[in-house]
């Protein structure tokens, strides 16, 4: 494989692929590499159905069609690919990945998105695939006629917990505010259903069970006092971390960890762009994502337009 | 049929022959959810760098895993797709439920498989 690129796109998610589609056809030399599946968080949408364009569909689906366009325009997309060294320091970046080699370029996009929040007690890990579980469409037919717990008060939790109730006999959500950050909508649709209860002002102390979960137990915020929650089954949706802890200290990142850029999604080390989920903003969507690989793409044509035209 | 280019464990009789013919294998068995579509990825990225080991899916929903994976005792207490099975020497070696990374299954294989 061509060591030299005009452009590496770290991350082949809904930001990244799009990046790799305007650089394509703009002719620009471009690898785009993730360390896991290609897709990011779109594989994990078993249905979109707010993408502008395109029915109803599978996030697979959508994450196929824009592989294949990256790739018609020319684009190599790498998925499983390890970066094990890197530096985006100097004016030519050089990007190290396990059993591929060594290759460079003088632009760099971030668009590494982020990963579900875990609440990160030692017992979470322990019930993993065991009664804990991320996705409620994967996984709601194992907790058929049992009862469950949903953890979060944002619109997902809330949607998921609805849903979960074709399948358990009851599901209680367990949030650690007063208030839910889910859009009223939500909140009244999960109120209406007669299966979904409401713990609030709960935080999460710990899941137990012998083997497989069968509590979840947690604090009172209000009076300290613990309480235990018989569940089979805990589904977590408490939002989602920047997968960015890899580049502290190589561009600027807010107190979230989130990569901080300016409009035209420039971070602060010259030639290095970021787009999508890892960046700072406050609505993350594929559109958003989409928009971001295009604003950082056409950003990184202008400076390697201006670099060809400084040499001439 | 799993749309994925791992060969598919398609029938009792299949499966039966890679626990007697004592090799080394791995099995995913899943849907085309997104619990499991990475994990496909990563047997797919792993393939090649262990040519000693045989690596398949199996569909979840197929009367092959009712009959097989889905009777394991190694699994009873799994509650997330897919349900991974790792063979050698005839015998089921290593068992894992729920979404796992490349670098997870490549530690199994280094360790479990070896
Ligand atoms: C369950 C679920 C349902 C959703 N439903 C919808 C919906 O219906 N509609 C909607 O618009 N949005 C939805 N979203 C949100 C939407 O999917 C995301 O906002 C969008 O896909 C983010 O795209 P991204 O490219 O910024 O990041 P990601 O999709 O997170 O992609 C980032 C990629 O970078 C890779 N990566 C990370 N770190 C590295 C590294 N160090 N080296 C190499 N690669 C790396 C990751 O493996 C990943 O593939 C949903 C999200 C989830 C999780």
């Amino acid at each position: 494989m061509d060591t030299r690129w005009d452009v590496i796109v770290i991350g082949a998610g809904a930001a990244g692929l799009t990046a790799g589609i305007y650089l394509g056809r703009a002719r620009k030399k471009t690898l785009i590499l993730d360390h896991g599946t290609v897709g990011g968080q779109m594989i994990l949408t078993y249905a979109v159905a707010n993408y502008p364009g395109v029915p109803e569909s599978a996030g697979a689906s959508i994450v196929q069609t824009m592989r294949e366009q990256a790739e018609g325009v020319g684009c190599t997309v790498l998925g499983h690919a390890d970066v094990v060294r890197f530096d985006l320091s100097g004016p030519e970046k050089v990007v190290e990945v396990d059993d591929e080699g060594t290759f460079t370029a003088p632009v760099v996009i971030l668009a590494t998105g982020g990963v579900p929040r875990r609440l990160g007690l030692p017992s979470e890990e322990a019930f993993q695939a065991r009664g804990i579980s991320y996705c409620a469409t994967c996984d709601g037919d194992f907790f058929t006629d049992q009862d469950i717990v949903v953890i979060g008060g944002g619109n997902s939790a809330l949607e998921e917990a609805v849903s979960l109730t074709k399948y358990a006999s009851s599901v209680t959500v367990i949030h650690e505010f007063e208030e839910f950050q889910a859009q009223p909508w939500a909140v009244e649709e999960a109120r209406k259903n007669p299966k979904v209860r409401f713990l609030t002002s709960q935080e999460v102390v710990e899941f137990a069970g012998e083997g497989t979960l069968s509590a979840v137990v947690t604090r009172d915020k209000r009076t300290g006092e613990l309480l235990r929650t018989e569940a089979s089954g805990a589904f977590l949706f408490i939002g989602y971390v920047p997968n960015t802890g890899w580049l502290e200290g190589v561009v600027a990142l807010n107190e979230r960890g989130e990569i901080v850029t300016d409009e035209d999604l420039r971070t602060n080390v010259l030639g290095v762009f970021a787009a999508g989920d890892a960046r700072v903003k406050r609505y993350r969507q594929i559109t958003t994502a989409v928009a971001d690989g295009t604003v950082a793409a056409l950003s990184a044509i202008h400076y390697l337009d201006e670099l060809a035209r400084a040499a001439a | 049929m799993l749309r994925t280019n791992l060969k598919h464990v398609q029938s009792t009789a299949e499966y039966n022959g890679l626990l007697s013919d004592g090799g080394k294998a791995a099995i995913v068995c899943g849907r085309m959810g997104p619990m499991c579509i990475p994990v496909y990825g990563a047997m797919e990225a792993l393939e090649t760098k262990y040519p000693d080991v045989k690596f398949f899916d199996m569909e979840f929903d197929a009367p092959v895993a009712r009959e097989t994976i889905r009777r394991l005792p190694e699994v009873q207490a799994f509650y997330g797709l897919p349900f991974t099975v790792y063979l050698k020497g005839g015998k089921i070696v290593h068992a894992t439920g729920g979404i796992q990374s490349k670098a997870q299954v490549k530690e199994i294989l280094d360790h479990k498989l070896a």
